[in-house]
């Protein structure tokens, strides 16, 4: 086997054997369990947008649940006003994000490192209220409702796809981990070329980079845009798979959460984040809250750690959070790194 | 106009608030150059521990208070010293997520200890109002301007004046040479933290009668603080000050003119969309804020 083949040949067989199990999942796993993946597909989606910023580029967005609430409220306007198909929005949520996204990074360009997170948290953190204050237009506080509509697939009966009848939370399942997969590959063709290149090198110093000809602007504002059409989808899904949004279906917690993810998969890395999506999701709806079955009872104060008392969960989640940044600094890929390395060097 | 400068000062008040927990951050950053997102829950925190003193426990007010800033400056170093010095070699990103998991524990903290209800925190200072010149001001508001601008001047003193003040600012402005003449620059930041937390606490003390004490009281006040920061410039401290007078006064003048038809856009739940936009404007304009420096980055 040649060098490149052998250097492509481990990750594709990697993604492909992956894949496969991702497709057949819903036949061993309940429907309940279908929609959780279909969440963790969501993020991952959103968490793969936000490593191509963040990650690769360098640039720190705690901001970008206002790029998915972007994409969500362009699939609820168009399905409720417009009698658009579910599926047919999610290219266009995309779009739409992704312009916005673009046309953020350009006044964006002024900012890095902490003042660039502040002016995205500040975005985040306001989208609410303004989301309320253009009532007309975004259903206000209310918010707009696609539960059993003709336009929401499989909503109320089930949908024949290639022959199998398939449940709402198994289609979405379906929907999300392909267009998932799909991005997946996407990102990591975009990444591994000439682009993938100068955006590290802009990550790495912006000065060097623009000293080798790489265009701070173009590189920057390029990063913005694909990585809020990534969440644009995730947003587009994310309506779907609630049925609804409001103001609070894209709240800020969702953007910090979305960092987190990030960071505790492994920045820089497209296989991390899988672990980071794994770890947003059954963190916030059921690891925090089945705590006390999983923490030992002989430790001090956590070993009876009642977790149905109002703020257990947010004690777990916070404390795990911070753990985990000394534990592994570099994340799940971080250590998956180390791992692989420690294997090598046995093997050879 | 007596109206008016009723609004104005009634602002201050607000702004003093803003401009403490303001000035945390901005001391944070300068001492560790990242920017702790926890300190406002931080500051709900310790306003909890003066309503357990003075509730529960009975003490006096000015005891309790005093004995919650002592605790706020353990607290604050002590997180210092215990998870963010451990994290801090690494990049920027990985401190800010551990000032977020701060923030999601505090505030988890908050609530199992004291559960989420709403608590009603004793003000300091007498109920009624004092008449100046026909201005009519609360004496709520007067004290809080009092403490506020009492504290930065203590502040100013301690920075300026004493031998500790020298060596935290040496600490923070060029870590390795402090290193070289002597300064313990690890204990230095550590004292910058502790601080930090005395001033969120006093912010949160004094805006608690108002606000009502429950896990949330801070969130939306530091994200004023952050907007007053921002546009004093991060690195400034009378920047701070002044940005978070700034802010309080016009937002409240703001509501005030928008009650006589004038900017009638402006209501109650822009009032923190005003303040980020003011983020955004002038993270646009000038980074650097009014009264920052810009930094030359050296290759």
């Amino acid at each position: 086997m040649s060098g490149r083949a052998r250097r492509l040949g481990v990750p594709i067989a990697a993604f492909v054997t992956l894949a496969a199990l991702a497709l057949l999942l819903p036949a061993f796993v309940s429907d309940f369990r279908a929609q959780q993946f279909a969440y963790v597909s969501i993020y991952l989606i959103a968490l793969l947008g936000l490593n191509v910023l963040t990650g690769y580029t360098g640039q720190i967005s705690l901001g970008h649940g206002a790029f998915m609430a972007i994409g969500g409220y362009t699939t609820a306007i168009l399905m409720a006003d417009h009698g658009v198909k579910d599926v047919w929005t999610i290219p266009v949520a995309a779009l739409v994000a992704g312009l916005a996204g673009f046309l953020f990074g350009i006044p964006a360009l002024r900012l890095s490192g902490l003042y660039l997170a502040l002016a995205t948290f500040a975005v985040a953190v306001a989208l609410p209220g303004l989301i309320k204050r253009f009532a007309g237009f975004t259903g206000g506080g209310q918010g707009i409702n696609l539960f059993g509509t003709d336009e929401l697939t499989a909503s109320l009966t089930p949908v024949t796809v290639l022959g199998q009848e398939l449940s709402f939370n198994n289609w979405l399942y379906y929907l999300s981990t392909s267009i998932a997969l799909v991005l997946y590959v996407v990102a990591w063709l975009l990444l591994r070329g000439r682009t993938g290149r100068a955006l590290r090198s802009v990550r790495d110093s912006e000065t060097a980079a623009v000293s080798f000809g790489v265009s701070l602007a173009r590189y920057k504002t390029l990063a913005f845009g694909v990585s809020a059409a990534y969440a644009g989808v995730a947003g587009s899904l994310f309506a779907i798979a609630t049925t609804f949004v409001n103001p609070d279906t894209f709240p800020i917690a969702l953007s910090i959460f979305l960092l987190v993810g990030v960071v505790v998969g492994g920045l820089g890395s497209l296989v991390g984040m899988i672990a980071g999506a794994v770890f947003i999701h059954f963190m916030q709806t059921q690891w925090a809250q089945d705590a006390e079955s999983v923490i030992p009872d002989w430790l001090p104060f956590l070993g009876d750690l009642d977790t149905d008392s109002p703020g257990a969960p947010a004690l777990v989640f916070g404390g795990v959070l911070i753990a985990l940044m000394f534990v592994l600094p570099d994340g799940v890929a971080g250590l998956l790194q180390r791992l692989w390395k420690a294997f090598a060097r046995v093997r050879s | 106009m007596a109206d008016f400068l009723q609004q104005v000062v009634a602002g201050l008040a607000s702004g003093g608030v803003y401009a403490l927990l303001a000035l945390a951050l901005v001391l944070i950053h300068r001492a560790t150059g990242i920017i702790n997102f926890a300190q406002g829950e931080m500051a709900m925190f310790s306003t909890y521990i003066l309503w357990t003193l003075t509730v529960n426990h009975g003490w006096p007010y000015w005891p309790a208070f005093a004995f919650t800033l002592a605790a706020s400056f353990v607290g604050g170093a002590g997180v210092y010293h215990v998870v963010i010095r451990p994290n801090s070699a690494s990049s920027v990103l990985r401190v800010v997520i551990v000032t977020i998991g701060l923030l999601i524990f505090v505030n988890g903290l908050a609530q199992f200890i004291w559960t989420g209800e709403v608590r009603a925190v004793e003000s300091p200072f007498p109920s009624g109002t004092v008449d100046i010149g026909g201005v009519v001001i609360a004496w709520s508001n007067v004290g809080t301007i009092a403490v506020s601008i009492g504290i930065v001047v203590l502040l100013w003193l301690f920075f300026q004046f004493t031998k500790v003040g020298l060596a935290m600012r040496a600490a923070a402005v060029n870590p390795a040479e402090a290193r070289l003449v002597g300064v313990r620059v690890t204990h230095m930041l550590g004292l910058g933290w502790g601080l930090a937390a005395i001033l969120g606490a006093v912010a949160g003390m004094l805006t608690a009668p108002s606000l009502f004490l429950d896990p949330t009281m801070m969130q939306a006040t530091l994200i004023y603080a952050f907007a007053a920061a921002v546009l004093g410039g991060i690195d400034s401290p009378v920047g701070a000050v002044v940005g978070g007078l700034t802010l309080g006064v016009l937002l409240n003048v703001l509501s005030w003119l928008s009650q006589y038809g004038l900017f009638d856009w402006f209501t109650e739940e822009l009032r923190l969309p005003t303040a980020l936009l003011i983020i955004l404007g002038v993270l646009l304009v000038k980074p650097s804020g009014i009264f920052g420096r810009t930094e030359v980055k050296r290759v």
